[in-house]
């Protein structure tokens, strides 16, 4: 009896020892397959940063400029725009950008590198519609108390210019502001200096 | 002596139909990093004019030890990102125009013609006035593209003749000196050759070492299977 | 306490679909092979893994594939080149190609060596014919998909053979092509064969396979029916349990295999330009034929014959049907193989002769097959040589020898010496 529990030990070692080999053999052989998967140097060429000539857009003007199959917005902030920001300061959900997402340099009042400046995602948070830009003249549709922002038709969340949103939205957060550099009059969106050569 | 010239010249068109120029061995070492950059700077000086590589991007070109700084200054001469896909500047069509057939892309013409051939052919152009280009080649009889390495080369004529067994022989004369002497010339030719050849396969170098851990897991494997199997079959009698 | 748990788990699972477990017994656990398999008997087993080697990497690559007359042959280099690990997966897939055809020989090579084909397994060896027609049409719906220049005339030299059957011909290649030319219309819908219909086929027959064969049970080197003396547990004496003997035995002959795979995957994926071929490098040129055309090693012994044949009654139909009749013969292989005996330990020497001279031929038209007609040189300008070209000339006597170990093969297996089939197999540890 003896004999055979030796047997069946050795048995059980040898299908271990066999199976885990054999598992981490598999394990490799998945590797490239799974890898495969992943971004490929096309769609990471795609996805490069994008520059924008910033002597193209005039003072209270927005551009919109594609970046990782996104929107992005570009704004030339005027006097009026950043005044509005303290005007609805107290309606915002999250005046502080404490929940939203944006680099370390947009974490301020007016979300950007310099205030006249404004980079961010045109994608809402709630369910990635992009926003429609509605200046302060729009008061008749958006209500009295509309000092200017974006306005999402999909679900009514609305912004301000500093993309940061309304209290009673749907949306949950500020819009994203994507890592970006200014050098001059060049901006590139998608790179700072966290994310080179990312 | 014209006359000679032309009469050396007119035999190799008559010849070459028949013969195949034997080819030399390709020189070339796939693990020489400094070869496949120079390589890379006579491509993109001498050949990118004409002949695309659209299968490889710039950015691909780290693997030669090049960083992107290094790639964008001595490397790319146009506007494009390091990203992209390494285009000719013309259109296919203009070119079939000019040269009567599109000067192909080279992406992967090592692997379809091979490393040897591609050492030979460099480097047997010789003048031939019967051609548009005025130049013809021992391994591509009438080819459409002419000598574009002939200022490094230089030019050259080529005689060709039956000797006694029927066997043909070739004989290579100056016409001309170029900026690098013989061995020089087959040197860069050999590290052009190795670029294309990386090129073609750029994930060439990695296939080996890989392989050689795949061959090592299994052979473990190997002995485990064995071991199981034997046991097992213990009980057969 | 994970055990008991998973135990329990099985509990519950096997209470209400008991079938799972009893297919395991009934083609596992339970199902008593011969004990005297040989290496011969490897080569099952690795077309079964084979077969999913290649479906895992064709689902892969059909991720990045383009399947558009534009974009098919930068889409492979993409697959090489951008996505990673995407160059292992291409190779994985190019030499599963072949190596599906090793095995399949080398299977079927068995069958003729101990009567597989043989009463009661008649069936197993139709399913099998025709899983390996369906494996050819496989491997040439497939070789399109890259587009590059001997994937495009070799698909149009093929179609082009259907073109010559009587009456229909014409309008056959029409309606396979979907075009005047191989075109992307011909592009899409054999992209559509190769990763769909004929891989469904394919498990369906292999499914067939194994069913069929596991119904009357497997052969042995011997050729001895196991089933005729049982133990008194009710199991033949010669037999053994499946799992775990062959599965165990299996896996070794799979790390084996995988190993030789990695090499050639590895070091030597184009294998000298037979499993990719260099000229497939180029992209498909509808308005240049390359100078030397021919199918892919697998394909050539039937190429050779197609091409011995000349042309007959201005067709060259004949040629096409000597090519069909090589392959669909070997349906018929059960009836021609008249011997009494199996395994050919016990037969007479007539087979072993005809055997051998039936694999050099196949061997020698495999070779002629992917050379020019030219490769062994002219013969002397005899008056009553319609060519010159002594390939050509040996592919028609390899030929005609391969049709001769067929048709004669009624007559020289009943003549056949046989000796005396023991009633135990041999086997020795």
């Amino acid at each position: 009896m003896n004999e055979q529990k030796k047997v069946n030990k050795t048995r059980r070692n040898l299908v271990v020892a066999t199976s885990v080999v054999g598992g981490a053999a598999g394990v490799g052989a998945a590797v490239p397959f799974v890898a495969s998967m992943w971004p490929s140097d096309r769609a990471r060429a795609a996805g490069a940063p994008v520059e924008v000539d910033l002597t193209k857009i005039a003072p209270g003007e927005m551009q919109i400029i594609e970046w990782r199959g996104k929107p992005v917005w570009v704004i030339k902030r005027t006097k009026e725009m950043l005044a509005s920001l303290k005007a609805s300061e107290s309606r915002l959900a999250d005046p502080g950008s404490k929940a939203s997402e944006q680099p370390k340099y947009a974490q301020n009042e007016h979300r950007s590198q310099q205030p006249e400046l404004m980079v961010m995602e045109g994608v809402c948070t709630h369910l990635g519609c992009s926003p429609q830009l509605k200046s302060a003249e729009a008061k008749g549709e958006m209500g009295g108390d509309w000092v200017g922002g974006f306005y999402c038709p999909c679900h009514g969340s609305k912004f301000d210019y500093a993309g940061r949103v309304f209290r009673g939205a749907p949306a949950p957060t500020n819009l994203k502001v994507p890592p970006y550099t200014v050098q001059a009059d060049k901006l590139v969106i998608g790179e700072d200096e966290q994310t080179k050569g990312a | 002596m014209r006359t000679l010239l032309a009469t050396i010249l007119l035999l190799p068109s008559l010849a070459l139909a028949a013969a195949g120029y034997r080819l030399d061995k390709s020189p070339h070492d796939p693990r020489d990093l400094v070869s496949l950059q120079s390589g890379a700077r006579t491509y993109m000086n001498y050949c990118l004019g004409c002949h695309g590589l659209q299968f490889m991007r710039y950015e691909g070109l780290k693997d030669l030890g090049l960083n992107e700084a290094q790639i964008r200054e001595h490397l790319m001469f146009t506007g494009e990102k390091v990203g992209d896909p390494i285009r000719i500047a013309f259109n296919p069509k203009e070119a079939k125009a000019w040269f009567g057939v599109a000067p192909p892309d080279l992406s992967v013409i090592a692997r379809s013609r091979g490393a040897d051939w591609l050492y030979t052919y460099l480097r047997t152009f010789y003048r031939d006035p019967k051609t548009p280009t005025g130049w013809n080649n021992a391994v591509f009889p009438n080819v459409g593209m002419p000598h574009a390495l002939w200022t490094m080369q230089g030019e050259r004529a080529l005689e060709v003749a039956k000797d006694s067994h029927g066997h043909m022989q070739y004989k290579w004369s100056e016409l001309s000196k170029g900026t690098q002497a013989p061995a020089e010339y087959d040197a860069t030719v050999r590290d052009l050759v190795n670029f294309l050849v990386h090129v073609g396969e750029p994930n060439g170098v990695k296939r080996r070492p890989i392989g050689i851990i795949v061959l090592f897991v299994l052979s473990v494997l190997f002995i485990f299977a064995w071991l199981l199997k034997r046991e097992y079959w213990k009980d057969v009698k | 306490m994970v055990a008991r748990a998973l135990n329990g788990l099985w509990q519950w699972f096997d209470s209400r679909m008991p079938s799972v477990r009893q297919e395991w017994v009934k083609h596992a656990a339970g199902y008593y092979a011969p004990k005297n398999f040989n290496f011969w008997y490897f080569f099952g087993s690795l077309a079964l893994l084979v077969l999913v080697i290649q479906i895992v990497s064709g689902i892969f690559l059909t991720m990045n594939y383009k399947p558009d007359a534009n974009l098919a042959f930068g889409s492979v280099e993409y697959i090489m080149r951008d996505v990673p690990g995407g160059w292992i997966i291409r190779y994985i897939h190019s030499t599963g190609a072949s190596a599906f055809f090793v095995v399949v020989y080398l299977h079927m090579f068995r069958a003729l060596l101990y009567g597989s084909h043989k009463e009661p397994r008649e069936l197993v060896w139709i399913f099998g014919v025709l899983i390996y027609l369906t494996l050819m049409g496989e491997a040439f719906f497939g070789y399109l998909l890259p587009w590059g220049q001997m994937s495009y005339w070799g698909a149009q030299v093929i179609v082009n053979l259907f073109g010559t059957v009587p009456l229909i011909g014409p309008d056959l290649a029409l309606w396979i092509r979907g075009d005047y030319v191989v075109s992307d219309a011909t592009l899409n819908r054999f992209f559509a064969l190769h990763v769909i219909a004929l891989p469904l086929v394919l498990l369906g027959l292999v499914v067939a396979h194994l069913l069929a064969l596991h119904d009357v049970g497997s052969n042995n080197p011997d050729g001895v029916d196991i089933k005729k003396l049982k133990g008194p547990d009710g199991h033949a004496l010669d037999g053994i349990p499946f799992h775990p003997y062959y599965t165990v035995k299996d896996l070794l002959g799979a790390v084996v295999f995988l190993a030789i795979f990695a090499f050639v995957m590895f070091f030597v994926p184009e294998m000298g330009g037979y499993f990719l071929e260099y000229n497939n490098f180029i992209p498909a040129d509808p308005l240049k034929t390359p100078e030397h055309i021919a199918p892919v090693w697998y394909f050539t012994p039937f190429y050779s014959i197609l091409r011995a044949v000349p042309p007959l009654f201005n067709s060259q139909f004949p040629g096409v049907l000597a090519m069909g009749v090589a392959t669909v013969i070997l349906f018929f292989l059960p009836w021609l193989d008249r011997s009494p005996v199996r395994s050919i330990r016990y037969r007479g020497p007539q087979y072993k002769i005809w055997l051998t001279i039936f694999v050099i031929v196949f061997l020698v038209l495999g070779y002629l097959g992917t050379a020019p007609t030219t490769v062994w040189g002219q013969f002397p300008d005899w008056p009553f040589l319609d060519t010159r070209d002594v390939a050509t000339w040996v592919a028609r006597i390899c030929t005609v020898l391969y049709f001769l170990f067929f048709f004669l093969m009624p007559w020289y297996t009943a003549r056949d010496r046989v000796l005396p089939v023991p009633e135990r197999v041999s086997y020795h540890h």
